[in-house]
C-alpha cells in the first residue's frame, strides 16, 4: 500500500514536472533532425552534425549559466555582451601583455565572474529588479569591452598559437575541443544543480524565497552566488567564442542572451522560477542550432530563419503554460 | 504546578493607525493544548507572531521557561524552542518533503548533498509521528493537510518545545482534522506545549485543555475547557460595548427583487448559495475570515467563474461570464483592496471617477470630451462630499475614506444599480466611517441595492436591513435586523456542518444558542 502510493506519486511527479517539457523538447529535436535529413540531402552528413555541435558550444554554455538564474526566478540580460568583456580580458592578458595562456583563460573566467558578482550585488543587496540590473550591466559590459580594447579586435596570432590549436583541435571523433568544453561545463553544472547545497538553494529561492529566508537560509548571499556562477559560465563562453574566431571581438555577443534564454525555456526552465534542468537546457540549445543549421542547409533565407525561430520559442512557452495550467 | 513554558505579560503592539495589542497576556504549560480564541482582529495572530519573533513588541515581557527573553527574530525563537505554523503555509512546492523539512540544514558528504541521509532523517521523523508520507514526494503534489503535516514535522525537527498553530484546521476535512488532532495529542503527551489559534469553537472541546479569550487586542479571560460553555465563550469574545446606532430601516421592504442567486457553487468556498436582494436594501454578509464571503461575491461578479448556479436580475435570467458582463448588467464590485483593485492611484480624481464609463464621455472618434468628464467629476465630488483640493488631485494623495468615495463615485457614474461592497470601511478611520455609512444609507434610499461584506459585527448590525451569515462556504442562517445580535451571528458563523454532524454533543450545545 505504502509503496503503491509512493510509486503513483512518483509517476505523477514524472508526468507533471519539467520531465514532460524535456521529453517534448527531446521529441521535437529528434523530429527536426529526421525532418531535415529527409528534405535536405546535404543535412544528414557527419560534417553537418559536427557543425551543429560546434555551433551549439557557446550558446550551450550561456544557456547553462542562465538556467541557474532563471530557476531562482531571475533573469540575466548581460550574458551576451558579457562574453565580449571576458574575451577582451583574455586577449589583453594573453596577447597584449604577453602573459602565459593559462593566465589569460583565468582572466576570462574572472571577468565573467566579476560581472556576475556585480549583478548579484545589485540584485541581492541593492534589491534592483534582475531585469533592470542586468540590462544596465549589458550596456556596461559591452562598453567596457570596447574601452579596454580601444574598439579593436585582438587577434591571437604569434604569441599564442597554442590557443587556437587547442580549442579548435579535434582529437576525439573529429569533434572540436570547444564542444567537449561545453559538455564538461554542462556536467559540472548538473552536479552543482542536483548534488550540492548550492543547487538546492537555487531551487528554493525560485520556489519560495520567503520560506527559505524563514528557514534560516542566507538568501542574499546564495542569490548573489547564483549570478557569479552564471558569470563564470559567461566567461567560459567568451573563451569558446574567442577560440572559434581566433580573436577577442569587443562587439560580439549582442543578442546572444536571447538565444540562451530561449534554449533554457524550450528545455523546460520556468521563468516563474523553481523549475529547470541542465539536461533540458542542453536539449533546448541543440534544438535551436539544429533549426538554424537545418534552415540554412535548406536555403531558407536568413529573414525567415528568424521568423521560424521566434515561432518555436513562442510555441515552447505556450506549451509550458498549458502544461502548468493543466496541473493547477 | 509545573513550571510555565511561556509567560507573556503586558504585551502591547501598534501598527500605523492601529492598536493591535494592549496589555495582552498569555501563558502556556508543558503538556497542554492551549486554545487562543477571539473575533477577527482580536489580536490572536499578532500576539503569537510576537512570541515567534516575527513582530517586535512595543512593550511587555516574555519569559520562556522562567527566563526573560527578547525573541528578536524567527531564528532566535527557533533556538528557544518555539516554532509557529502559519495559516499560509511556508513551503517550497518544487522541492520534496524531506528537502523542505531540512532546508538550511542539509546533511552533506563532503561537498555534495547526502540525499540518502536526508530522506532517512525525514522518514524517522514521520515514523515518530506515525505518519505515512514518502519523504521524496514533491510538496506541490500533496494535499493541503499533508502539507500541514510537513510543516509540523519541520517544526518538530527543530526540537521545539512550543508549537504554535494558526488556524490549522481551516482547510482540512474531518478525517484530516482527526489525524491532526491525533498528532497534537501525541505531542501534548510528550510534554510539548501547543497553542491552537482557532475560530472554530466546537473544536476546542475536542482538543484543548484551556482556552484564552482575546477581544480588541486585550486579554479577556482564561478558562479550563472542561468547565467552559461555548455560549459563555462566545459572549466573552463579542462582549464589547456595542456602539448603539440603530439603522434607519425602511419599515416595509420593497417587494421588487433585483438580484436572485440560485444554487451557486465554486469549490469549497462557495457551496449551494441561494439568496435574493431587494431593491433599496442593504444586505449584510457576516462570517469569519475564510467563510467564503468574498468568494461568493467574486463568483457572482464572474471574477472567478462559478461551476454551477443561476443568476436572475430584475426577474430575467442572465449569463455573466466576465466582470464586464457583470458591469453591463449594472453590478459593481468594490473590492476590500481599494488600492489594488479599485483605483488608478497615480491618476487624478477626475480620471478615476469616469474610468469605468469612458465610452459615454467619448465622441464617435474615441475622443474624450474633457468638459463632460470634468462636469461629471465635479458633480460627484460635491454629491458625495469627497474632500479633495480639486479634481486634478492624484488618488493616492486622498485619505482612505475619500478614496473609497471616489470608487463609489466611479460606479455611480457607470450607472450601476447593484453595489457589492467588500469590507467598505477597512482601513478607514472612525470619523470617515460614519460618512461612508451615511452614504450607503442614502444610496439605498435612492433605490440602489447594496450587498455589504463586513467582518465587524457592530458595522453589520448597524447597517444591514437583513443579514446572511456564512460558514465554510455555506449560508448558515438569515437574520432580520430586528432579530440579529452579535451572539446569534457568531453562533451561526461557527456552525460547521461537518463537525456538527460528527459530534452530536457539540451540535446541541450550538443549537441552544440559536433559539
Amino acid at each position: 500500500m505504502q509503496t503503491a502510493t509512493a510509486s503513483t506519486s512518483r509517476i505523477r511527479t514524472l508526468a507533471s514536472g519539467e520531465y514532460v517539457q524535456r521529453l517534448l523538447a527531446l521529441g521535437a529535436l529528434i523530429i527536426l533532425l529526421v525532418f531535415f535529413s529527409i528534405i535536405a540531402p546535404h543535412f544528414a552528413s557527419l560534417e553537418n552534425y559536427r557543425n551543429i555541435l560546434t555551433a551549439t558550444a557557446s550558446n550551450g554554455l550561456l544557456a547553462t549559466g542562465v538556467t541557474f538564474v532563471i530557476i531562482t526566478g531571475g533573469i540575466d540580460l548581460s550574458i551576451g555582451t558579457g562574453t565580449a568583456f571576458a574575451s577582451v580580458a583574455l586577449g589583453i592578458v594573453a596577447v597584449n601583455l604577453g602573459l602565459p595562456l593559462w593566465l589569460g583563460l583565468i582572466a576570462g573566467l574572472v571577468a565573467g565572474g566579476v560581472v556576475g558578482l556585480i549583478n548579484g550585488a545589485l540584485i541581492a543587496k541593492l534589491k534592483l529588479p534582475p531585469f533592470i540590473a542586468t540590462l544596465g550591466m549589458m550596456y556596461v559590459t559591452i562598453g567596457m569591452a570596447q574601452v579596454l580594447s580601444d574598439v579593436h579586435p585582438i587577434y591571437f596570432t604569434d604569441p599564442q598559437p597554442a590557443f587556437n590549436g587547442f580549442f579548435m583541435g579535434n582529437p576525439v571523433a573529429g569533434i572540436p575541443n570547444t564542444v567537449w568544453v561545453m559538455f564538461g561545463g554542462a556536467f559540472v553544472a548538473w552536479i552543482l544543480l542536483n548534488k550540492t547545497v548550492f543547487g538546492r538553494y537555487t531551487f528554493a529561492l525560485g520556489s519560495n524565497e520567503e520560506a527559505a529566508r524563514l528557514s534560516g537560509v542566507n538568501v542574499d548571499r546564495w542569490k548573489a552566488l547564483v549570478y557569479v556562477v552564471c558569470g563564470v559560465f559567461v566567461g567560459l563562453a567568451g573563451i569558446v567564442l574567442s577560440a572559434r574566431s581566433s580573436s577577442a571581438q569587443p562587439s560580439q555577443g549582442q543578442g546572444y542572451e536571447l538565444d540562451a534564454i530561449a534554449a533554457a525555456v524550450i528545455g523546460g526552465t520556468s521563468l516563474a522560477g523553481g523549475e529547470g534542468s541542465i539536461v533540458g537546457t542542453m536539449i533546448g540549445a541543440f534544438l535551436i542550432s539544429t533549426l538554424r543549421t537545418g534552415l540554412s542547409v535548406d536555403n531558407v533565407p536568413q529573414q525567415w530563419q528568424y521568423v521560424i525561430t521566434g515561432l518555436v520559442v513562442i510555441g515552447a512557452v505556450w506549451l509550458d503554460i498549458q502544461r502548468r495550467r493543466s496541473r493547477a | 504546578m509545573s513550571e510555565l513554558l511561556v509567560e507573556m505579560t503586558g504585551i502591547s503592539k501598534s501598527f500605523p493607525g492601529v492598536h493591535a495589542l494592549e496589555d495582552a497576556r498569555f501563558e502556556l504549560l508543558p503538556g497542554e493544548v492551549h486554545a487562543l480564541v477571539g473575533e477577527n482582529g482580536a489580536g490572536k495572530s499578532t500576539l503569537m507572531k510576537i512570541l515567534a519573533g516575527i513582530y517586535k513588541r512595543d512593550a511587555g515581557s516574555i519569559r520562556i521557561k522562567g527566563r526573560e527573553e527578547e525573541v528578536p527574530s524567527p531564528h532566535a525563537a527557533q533556538s528557544l524552542g518555539i516554532s509557529m505554523i502559519h495559516q499560509e503555509l511556508n513551503l517550497m512546492y518544487h522541492l520534496t518533503v524531506a528537502q523542505n523539512i531540512f532546508i538550511g540544514r542539509e546533511p552533506r558528504r563532503g561537498l555534495l548533498l547526502d540525499e540518502g541521509a536526508l530522506n532517512a532523517k525525514a522518514r524517522q521523523l514521520f515514523d515518530d509521528l506515525h505518519l505515512n508520507l514518502d519523504p521524496r514526494t514533491r510538496v506541490g503534489s500533496l494535499a493541503v493537510a499533508q502539507q500541514q503535516m510537513v510543516e509540523i514535522a519541520k517544526a518538530l525537527s527543530y526540537d521545539s518545545a512550543v508549537l504554535i498553530m494558526d488556524e490549522p484546521t481551516a482547510a482540512l476535512t474531518d478525517t484530516e482534522i482527526e489525524e491532526l488532532f491525533r498528532i497534537i495529542r501525541q505531542l501534548r503527551d510528550q510534554g510539548k506545549g501547543i497553542v491552537h489559534i482557532s475560530h472554530r469553537l466546537e473544536e476546542l472541546k475536542q482538543i484543548s485543555d484551556r482556552i484564552t479569550v482575546m477581544r480588541d487586542g486585550r486579554y479577556v479571560a482564561t478558562v479550563g475547557t472542561a468547565e467552559a460553555e461555548i455560549q459563555q465563550i462566545i459572549s466573552m469574545m463579542v462582549g464589547r460595548a456595542v456602539f448603539e446606532a440603530t439603522p434607519e430601516l425602511p419599515e416595509k421592504r420593497d417587494p421588487n427583487v433585483v438580484l436572485e442567486v440560485k444554487g451557486l457553487n465554486r469549490g469549497r468556498q462557495v457551496r449551494d448559495i441561494s439568496f435574493q436582494l431587494h431593491r433599496g436594501e442593504i444586505l449584510g454578509i457576516a462570517g469569519l475570515v475564510g467563510a467564503g464571503r468574498t468568494e461568493v461575491m467574486r463568483a457572482i461578479f464572474a471574477a472567478d467563474r462559478p461551476e454551477s448556479g443561476g443568476i436572475t436580475i430584475n426577474g430575467k435570467p442572465v449569463t455573466i461570464r466576465s466582470p464586464s458582463d457583470a458591469v453591463r448588467n449594472r453590478i459593481a464590485y468594490l473590492s476590500e483592496d481599494r488600492k489594488r483593485y479599485g483605483l488608478a492611484l497615480g491618476m487624478d480624481v477626475e480620471v478615476n471617477i469616469v474610468l469605468a464609463s469612458l465610452r459615454r464621455f467619448a465622441n464617435s472618434f474615441g475622443w474624450v470630451r474633457t468638459s463632460a468628464t470634468r462636469k461629471q467629476a465635479l458633480e460627484q465630488v460635491q454629491a458625495l462630499a469627497i474632500k479633495t483640493p480639486g479634481i486634478t488631485q492624484l488618488a493616492k494623495n486622498l485619505s482612505g475614506g475619500n478614496q473609497q468615495k471616489v470608487v463609489i463615485a466611479k460606479w455611480l457614474t457607470a450607472d450601476t444599480d447593484i453595489l457589492i461592497f467588500d469590507e467598505p470601511t477597512r482601513g478607514i478611520d472612525v470619523g470617515a466611517k460614519s460618512e461612508i455609512y451615511r452614504l450607503l444609507n442614502d444610496l439605498a434610499k435612492q433605490g440602489k441595492s447594496i450587498i455589504m461584506i463586513s467582518s465587524e459585527l457592530p458595522e453589520i448590525l448597524r447597517m444591514s436591513h437583513r443579514i446572511l451569515v456564512m460558514c465554510e462556504g455555506r449560508i448558515t442562517g438569515e437574520l432580520s435586523a430586528a432579530e440579529a445580535t452579535q451572539e446569534r451571528i457568531m453562533t451561526l458563523a461557527t456552525q460547521r456542518q461537518s463537525v456538527a454532524a460528527a459530534s452530536p454533543e457539540t451540535s446541541t450545545a450550538m443549537s441552544v444558542g440559536v433559539h
